[in-house]
């Protein structure tokens, strides 16, 4: 083997070992940084009051609050929508042109920015009925829908024919065969598109600081979607970058870096459960 | 028999309607903002707009040039690009190829949790940690600068780089390979002579794809980046298209030619991300054809 092949193996090899260990080294260093800095911060105090400029407190439990809601009021939209636009394009759709529109647009939805949503959504939603959570939700919901449909689109396509043709052979309408055969297929593929949404609705901040705002008021739900109010990520922001509370940021830090792990280890469980149970 | 016929015809229906929905938030949303977009542009006027060197909204005789925001947001992209995608490519190639089973879905979750990370968390690690540094290291005033955004907007692609691309390589036929190393070439020779370039339409695409997330990455950028809008400059504080949107959204009066000049700002960065996702589709349809 001459020397210049031998300099390019080693060369290459190299590279890949290294890069391979900086991006492993950047992950923990942000998870030990942040955890480090942020666990130390987080009391039961912080997460169980609002702030007060009385008594100079910070706590965060309307922000934890308004996210559960956000979350909560995005899926219960979402979900519909985004599974029945996929059982459109898996048991109805003929026309190829149509199908291959509806992906353009899915894919199209999924490559804008979050800082679009937010101007688009404030246009839509928050100039016609206010900065508030639900507009908050709706501007998530167009964001989320392209994920829950592929998902969801991903498992009706390992539903076998067979089963379909068998529902039909038995006299089942196109309906009751969706209801009774197609849907009980899917599950595994919501569920996913749910706990990816999830992950993305935690994260998403660009498109709720103007849709949603950023008030820390203890609401209920009800309230709660009505009126304005700042997600955890929101929160984070406003903390670190307006008020210079590091230490709050970080501890909010730490929460999302907590419910990201948890996040991603739910989804490997459940693909992992449902691989498992469609072997058998 | 016939009203189970009208029955399943109106769940067709709706159906239907629930698979428009997606193109309609399209349409919605270029709608929107081509509306809202172009009054200002013909106000500044096109040349103006896009071309001039200053941004002054607030100023008593504003000046609404918004090429340093487009010039800083291709800058950015581009070092993110330079320092992410040679780091990603060569990660993807060793998780993919080399690395054992065990090793593969260590890293490959960790990669997984880069991604979900929220970009608010970035920004604030970005702020105290990178910033800092860039000023000690360059022994600049402010390190909150153009190199700092490139940083933290490297290491946000980077999940989508390395898993993007090992989709691609995962999906290059063993034959290829055992051919390549029946002739005599080493492991790592039939890797990046043979696998990379038969993967080299998704290794695109993962690249393109990048390109999309850093332009259009607000958050992070506006933690880190100083955000004044300056021509770029690596250790100048600048504004990025979309940290210009960002930043003066909160105050600025609905109405106004500094709010419509926003939407416009808006608009430019989507026709950037359009003709993105158009590349992307490229690469990604010319995978599938082969």
């Amino acid at each position: 083997m001459n020397k210049k092949r031998k300099l390019y193996i080693g060369f290459m090899r190299g590279a890949m070992i290294v890069c391979t260990a900086i991006t492993a080294a950047l992950v923990l260093f942000l998870m030990g940084y942040v955890l480090i800095n942020g666990i130390p911060n987080i009391s039961w105090e912080l997460l169980s009051t609002k702030p007060s400029y009385l008594t100079e407190r910070i706590g965060i439990l309307p922000d934890i609050l308004n996210t559960v809601y956000i979350v909560l009021a995005t899926l219960v939209i979402v979900l519909p929508l985004g599974v029945g636009a996929a059982i459109y394009l898996t048991e109805y759709a003929k026309n190829k042109k149509l199908v291959a529109m509806i992906e353009y647009a899915a894919e199209t939805l999924s490559g804008i920015p979050s800082i679009i949503y937010g101007l688009v959504g404030m246009l839509l939603f928050s100039n016609n009925f206010g900065t508030s959570l639900l507009a908050g939700a709706l501007t998530l919901v167009i964001m989320n829908l392209p994920t829950v449909m592929r998902t969801t689109q991903e498992s009706l396509k390992t539903v076998p024919q067979s089963y379909r043709e068998g529902a039909f052979g038995l006299g089942a309408g196109k309906w009751r065969v969706i209801r009774t055969v197609v849907l009980p297929g899917c599950v595994d593929g919501v569920i996913t598109g749910c706990i990816l949404s999830v992950g993305r609705i935690l994260g998403e901040s660009a498109a709720l600081l103007f849709t949603a705002g950023f008030a820390h008021a203890l609401n209920g739900i009800f309230t709660g979607l009505t009126s304005p109010g700042a997600t955890l990520t929101v929160a984070l922001y406003v903390y670190a970058k307006e008020e210079g509370e590091f230490g709050i940021a970080f501890a909010i830090a730490a929460i999302l870096m907590i419910l990201t792990l948890l996040i991603n280890l739910s989804a490997t469980l459940v693909g992992k459960y449902f691989a498992k149970r469609r072997n058998v | 028999m016939k009203r189970n016929r009208l029955f399943e015809n109106i769940v067709h229906g709706i159906f239907l309607i629930l698979g428009l929905i997606t193109v309609g938030c399209v349409l919605l949303i270029t709608v929107y903002l081509i509306i809202s977009g172009i009054p200002a542009i013909k106000e500044i006027g096109l040349f103006n707009f896009l071309f001039g060197k200053e941004w002054a909204s607030t100023a008593a005789e504003p000046k609404y040039g918004i090429l340093p925001f487009i010039l800083t947001s291709v800058y950015g992209t581009a070092g993110a690009i330079l320092i992410g995608v040679p780091i990603g490519f060569f990660a993807a190639v060793y998780l993919s190829k080399v690395a054992n089973k065990k090793v593969r879905a260590v890293i490959e979750a960790a990669v997984n949790l880069l991604a979900g990370i929220p970009s608010v968390v970035y920004g604030l690690v970005g702020m105290l940690v990178l910033v800092p540094v860039i000023r000690e290291i360059f022994n600049v005033p402010d390190g909150a600068s153009l190199f700092a955004a490139i940083i933290v907007l490297a290491i946000m692609i980077l999940p989508n780089i390395i898993k993007v691309s090992i989709t691609a390589l995962d999906a290059v036929p063993k034959e290829y390979e055992d051919a390549s190393l029946a002739l005599g070439a080493t492991p790592t020779e039939t890797f990046f002579k043979v696998s990379v370039p038969a993967a080299k339409s998704g290794i695109a695409a993962a690249v393109v794809l990048g390109v999309g997330r850093a332009i259009g990455e607000a958050m992070a950028v506006m933690m880190v980046a100083g955000n004044v809008a300056n021509m770029p400059s690596l250790f100048e504080s600048v504004r990025f298209l979309t940290t210009a949107v960002a930043s003066e959204m909160a105050y600025s009066s609905p109405g106004s030619l500094q709010r419509n000049a926003l939407f416009s700002i808006a608009l430019v960065l989507f026709l950037f991300i359009m003709l993105i996702n158009a590349t992307l589709n490229f690469f990604l349809k010319r995978d599938k054809e082969k």
